[in-house]
């Protein structure tokens, strides 16, 4: 039986060691930054056009808006992809390299626990980073544009499950990778899985079987490309979402689109895909030699 | 018994059986590469054997509990360079389980045993090589462990540091913790330990008392005026070991030199120089790893 006890020790630990790096500040200052930035360039926005000399009409700038927040939830989803891999590949290869990990793994404690420890304080972690940042940015573009996306709480899941699959896989690759190698193979890996996206959209819009095929391999392979579709489609006002359904396939192959929410099956998937990685992480961990 | 441990073709452990009483000091030595560290690993639960079985503390190695009461200073040392020497201290006080009740006090005594009290707030990325061992034996020490397993434990320290080492040796022994000291500076081991085993490419090469490995004493006799017959017959006196200038007799009792220095003088022969010595465990060893043993 795992001991919820010692796992929250490592939960902490990690938590503790992010805040002692000064990594929450640095994440927070810079993210403050850019939310403060784009709050500037919302409010621009709805001033005077130079061409018009008078102010965007209210459906205008709903979906300028929008297509802009696309374009900053993108930034955010690929900094939640980099802070996952730069947090989570040196987090158990780092320790098992120095030896840090043989006075904690020789305390009556599972394996099991440590990772799973790990996973839980760097995965809320990523949480919290993505809730708050998420939620400023989005009250600060209803502050200066007065637009909200329709599904703001599902865009900020989308966003984080993004955060957590590419968490699982960094860790798992941390088990038996060194620290820079299981760091960049997430990262390749999403922006693969991205292009596989985009890959796919073609191949709808052109009714080419083989890249539809090669989009859905991707997808399946590291679903953040279809939760970041989700993401995507959260942030679509109405009128969007009917004018992409209309243009029909054509409107898929571009990856700041999406004319419909994820399949109920794909969202299955990905939890089954979510669950296995992590149960492959416990068991590659478990049989390594230290 | 009969722990093996196999990397690929490598060969790391072979076999290895024996036993560490409790309450006693117990050195365990052995070259570079002979096996020692996998050892350790085996018994922590690090590594998994490929063959074999090990208890400690009357648990298998493969039960997480073994290692409820036991201590350990790995030989590659680290510990988390963003926290204080005191924070390491009470991580491990929750690692181990201790109630929370009594970690000041284990803390401020492991503390004291080391000599860290004053660097205790300071983070450990500010600490010597040196005092990180010191820490790590802190670490090993915390919750008054039944086992305590030292890895080269003093391979970072100057002079001063490893007498205080053996003086918190000593201390762990009077109060009947057994201490497993994996080591190969052999001189430390002969003033510490209380039985040996030696290791040398994954086997026990031998096992005993520091009395027993060592064959008691021996005599060194520079003599003249005896022929090789003459010479050969002294074995009477223990076992004769002849370079043609000096014997060497192994196994005699010093209170029957005298008696040895009359034969030889009453066979005709000249002694120039009698020596009692007691074979060093560095003799020892090396006798053992040429396999003279």
């Amino acid at each position: 039986m795992l001991s919820a006890r010692i796992v929250l020790i490592f939960a902490r630990l990690a938590v503790w060691e992010a805040s002692r790096r000064r990594l929450l500040l640095a994440v927070a200052v810079l993210t403050l930054i850019v939310i403060a930035a784009t709050a500037w360039g919302f409010s621009k926005l709805a001033g005077p056009t130079l061409d018009r000399g008078q102010p965007l009409s209210q459906t205008e700038l709903r979906v300028i808006a929008s297509q802009l927040l696309i374009v900053i939830a993108f930034l955010f989803a690929a900094v939640l992809a980099l802070m996952a891999a730069v947090v989570g590949a040196p987090s158990i290869s780092g320790e098992l390299e120095s030896g840090l990990a043989l006075a904690l793994l020789a305390r009556p404690v599972r394996r099991a626990e440590m990772v799973l420890g790990k996973w839980l304080g760097l995965g809320a972690l990523l949480v919290v980073y993505a809730v708050l940042s998420g939620a400023l940015e989005l009250i600060v573009v209803d502050l200066t544009t007065s637009y909200l996306p329709p599904h703001p709480v599902q865009l900020i899941a989308y966003v984080t499950g993004v955060g957590l699959i590419l968490l699982t896989l960094t860790l798992f690759l941390s088990t038996r990778l060194a620290g820079m190698t299981a760091g960049i193979v997430p990262l390749i890996c999403y922006f693969m899985a991205w292009i596989g996206g985009i890959v796919g959209g073609a191949g709808q819009a052109l009714a080419n079987d083989t890249l539809t095929a090669i989009g859905t391999a991707t997808n399946l392979l590291l679903p953040t490309d279809g939760l970041w579709r989700g993401a995507v489609y959260a942030m679509e006002p109405a009128a969007v979402v009917a004018g992409l359904q209309q243009a029909g396939p054509a409107a898929a192959a571009s990856p700041f689109s999406a004319a419909h929410p994820p399949a109920p099956a794909f969202l299955v998937w990905t939890a089954v895909w979510f669950l296995a990685m992590l149960a492959l992480t416990l068991w590659s961990m478990h049989t390594r030699e230290v | 018994m009969e722990l093996t441990k196999r990397y690929g073709a490598t060969l790391a452990l072979a076999g290895l059986t024996m036993t560490v009483p409790r309450g006693q000091v117990f050195g365990f030595l052995g070259p570079n590469g002979a096996g020692k560290t996998t050892a350790v690993k085996l018994l922590l639960g690090l590594l998994p054997p490929t063959a074999g079985e090990g208890w400690v503390l009357g648990r298998s190695i493969r039960d997480v509990e073994a290692r409820r009461r036991v201590g350990y200073l790995p030989e590659h040392f680290r510990y988390q360079p963003w926290l204080s020497g005191r924070e390491v201290l009470g991580l491990h006080c929750r690692l181990a389980g201790l109630a929370r009740a009594t970690w000041p006090e284990e803390v401020d005594r492991a503390l004291r045993l080391v000599g860290l009290q004053e660097w205790a707030d300071r983070r450990v990325h500010a600490y010597s090589k040196g005092m990180q061992q010191r820490l790590g034996l802190a670490v090993a020490l915390l919750g008054s462990p039944e086992l305590v397993i030292l890895d080269e434990p003093t391979s970072a320290l100057d002079p001063v540091g490893r007498y205080q080492v053996r003086q918190v040796i000593h201390h762990l022994r009077e109060r009947g913790t057994a201490v497993f000291l994996n080591s190969h500076l052999l001189t430390e081991v002969e003033m510490i330990c209380d039985r040996v085993a030696m290791v040398d490419r994954g086997r026990v090469i031998a096992t005993g008392t520091l009395d027993e490995l060592l064959g008691g004493h021996a005599v060194r006799l520079r003599v003249g005026g005896l022929d090789l017959r003459q010479r050969a017959s002294l074995d009477r006196f223990g076992r004769v070991d002849d370079d043609g200038e000096w014997i060497t007799l192994r196994g005699l009792a010093p209170d029957r030199v005298p008696e040895l220095v009359t034969e030889v003088v009453a066979m005709g022969g000249r002694v120039y120089a009698v020596e009692p010595r007691q074979q060093s465990l560095e003799d020892r060893f090396l006798q053992l790893l040429g396999g003279e043993g």
